[in-house]
């Protein structure tokens, strides 16, 4: 269990997050999502006590965590892979990482060969792959078996079979009835992992939800239809309160006018209401209908556009 | 292996677990300061150049005492020359010293540490004392040491001394608690300025160029610095000697121990402080 109450982060005039409160509950891998500088890792080092909160606190079962007797015991992190010395071999690092907590040394091994890295474990920390020096970082946090785990974007730089297992190792441990957290700022990739929710933009949060909730209320739901008569169409349709779309055939932004009837393409968007009720209407106005497909936009797309007025830094130009 | 438990008694195991303790925070400093290659590097540097350097110097003043000048024979220090390289040793460890610290600030390790030790006092305290114990064992060592193969060196072609003379045994022990307690120092250096090569040229500036510098200063000037400058007031404690506007060996000592402190205490507010 992981409480945030008000949480503010401030370096300086820059708000990092501001007034973040959410609880993370054990049993399911709650994503933590959000664009770059969205303010992820910020709020996970306040969690892991690398930073001070501005205002606010936060605390694992209950205490902060500085005042956890042996933090590695109840929670695992995983911030940075690269952050070792690079210097020192595979098996060294977990060592001294398991002493400080007085975790016993047949413990290093058994992470070591829980991740894999067993063959190379006498191999030093720079002379390790990306991916196995994410395994690496993976073990350190598995180290003192604890109850909460905390993932910054874990599958970066991870190759296909890597990513797999990651995922795979992100829902046993929830299954087990740990708290599991793990960033993303990727929506597709906690689609697969996460059963709840925590979005966040600019420092805010945007969303605290299930992940088939977040599916059903924010995925944009439009019909797709072409037909000869389309202006036509698009008229009575907006009689009956829908919004109507230049089709994407054409990749005008711009509505469809009666003018172009007949000589457009004759692929219209329409959303604020359901293919039936489209069919329905068109059949009653004798209109020819070639196409009538239901568009459900993906999460990607759901999450694109809830946190769009938060992205820091956005490609000039580029409509969607 | 995805199959494979993660704990083997699963999570309920946790039950047993006890809290962590300064003793355990040692020993994992222990094991850093084991695992990597330069504290290899610079402690042999700290033993070969500190009795190898000695020795050279041993023979070559040795050979020259005989031609030596009148005042040159009355100051004739054995003890003095037969530990000189232990100025080499002095940079050895503070290099090593700033860099057991800094270089995890430069890695990215201080993150990892301080999740696994929140408590960071106890990070700096188990650092500072790993250490310490390992300057004091290896710069004993590498003074006496030093002091016997120059002491052999010198005798048959001067005066030689023996560590029962007065102020020889002091200023033995006195060179390897002068090494620990600049270990201390360095440590700290490290913790309060986090970059290696800041830190170390810090460390050198206190060492060697503040009191170079001093030298070309006038006597009112120069005489406080001689006197009280950390490392200069410490390094009274490795002469067997006393010479004018100095403190006495202990008084000198202290004055650097107390620097370390104040420093000390700095680096320890800070990083309780400080973002990680």
């Amino acid at each position: 269990m992981i409480e945030a109450h008000d949480l503010v982060k401030r370096y300086g005039s820059t708000v990092a997050v501001s007034d973040l409160s959410f609880s993370i509950r054990p049993g399911v891998v709650t994503g933590f999502l959000g664009p770059n500088g969205a303010g992820k890792t910020t709020t996970m080092r306040m969690i892991l006590g690398l930073d001070a909160p501005t205002q606010g606190s936060v605390t694992v079962g209950g205490r902060s965590y500085r005042d956890l007797p042996a933090p590695m015991r109840e929670v695992g992190a995983l911030l940075d892979a690269k952050a070792l010395h690079g210097g020192r071999r595979a098996r060294d690092h977990l060592l001294c990482l398991a002493q400080s907590n007085g975790i016993p040394r047949s413990r290093v091994e058994e992470v070591l060969r829980l991740v894999g890295l067993e063959g190379v474990a006498r191999r030093r920390a720079k002379g390790l792959s990306l991916g196995m020096g994410q395994r690496l970082g993976i073990a350190s946090a598995l180290l003192g078996d604890p109850a909460v785990l905390i993932f910054d974007e874990p599958v970066n730089g991870l190759d296909p079979d890597g990513i797999h297992w990651v995922r795979t190792l992100m829902r046993t441990l929830a299954s087990e009835g740990r708290t599991v957290l793990v960033s993303s700022h990727l929506m597709s990739e906690m689609a697969l992992t996460a059963g709840h929710l925590l979005v966040i933009g600019k420092g805010a949060l945007i969303a605290d939800t299930s992940v088939d909730e977040f599916t059903r209320s924010s995925s944009r739901q439009s019909v797709h239809v072409r037909s000869p008569q389309a202006a036509e169409l698009a008229a009575r349709l907006r009689e009956a309160g829908a919004t109507v779309r230049a089709g994407s055939t054409s990749r005008a932004a711009a509505p469809v006018t009666g003018t172009d009837a007949g000589t457009g393409p004759g692929v219209i968007e329409i959303t604020g209401m359901d293919s039936a009720e489209v069919g329905k209407l068109a059949a009653a106005h004798g209109i020819a209908l070639s196409e009538l497909i239901p568009v459900k936009a993906s999460l990607e797309e759901a999450f694109m556009e809830l946190t769009r007025d938060s992205v820091e830094y956005q490609a000039a130009g580029v409509t969607r | 292996m995805t199959g494979a438990a993660i704990a083997p008694a699963g999570p309920d195991h946790r039950a047993a677990f006890r809290a962590a303790t300064f003793a355990d925070v040692l020993r994992s400093e222990w094991t850093k300061l084991r695992s990597v290659r330069s504290t290899f590097w610079a402690l042999a540097v700290t033993v070969v150049l500190g009795i190898g350097l000695g020795a050279a110097i041993s023979a070559a003043a040795a050979h020259g005492y005989a031609k030596s000048s009148v005042s040159g024979k009355l100051s004739w220090d054995p003890t003095g020359v037969s530990t000189s390289g232990m100025a080499i040793a002095s940079l050895a460890i503070a290099v090593l010293g700033v860099l057991f610290i800094s270089s995890e600030y430069s890695s990215g390790m201080i993150r990892t540490s301080l999740i696994a030790v929140p408590k960071r006092g106890r990070v700096l305290a188990a650092k500072s004392l790993v250490f310490a114990v390992v300057t004091f064992v290896v710069g004993e060592f590498t003074s006496f040491a030093a002091f016997f193969v120059g002491q052999a060196l010198i005798a048959g072609h001067a005066p030689h001394a023996a560590l029962g003379d007065p102020g020889v045994a002091r200023a033995v022990v006195g060179a390897g608690l002068y090494l620990t307690a600049l270990a201390v120092l360095s440590v700290a250096a490290g913790t309060l300025l986090r970059h290696p090569a800041a830190a170390i040229a810090a460390m050198i500036a206190v060492l060697f160029v503040l009191p170079g510098i001093a030298q070309a200063l006038p006597d009112s000037w120069r005489n406080p610095v001689t006197e009280f400058w950390p490392t200069q007031a410490g390094s009274q404690l490795t002469n067997v000697h006393h010479s004018a506007h100095t403190l006495q060996p202990w008084p000198g000592f202290g004055v650097m121990c107390l620097f370390t402190a104040i420093v000390y205490a700095i680096a320890w507010t800070l990083l309780d402080r400080r973002d990680a």
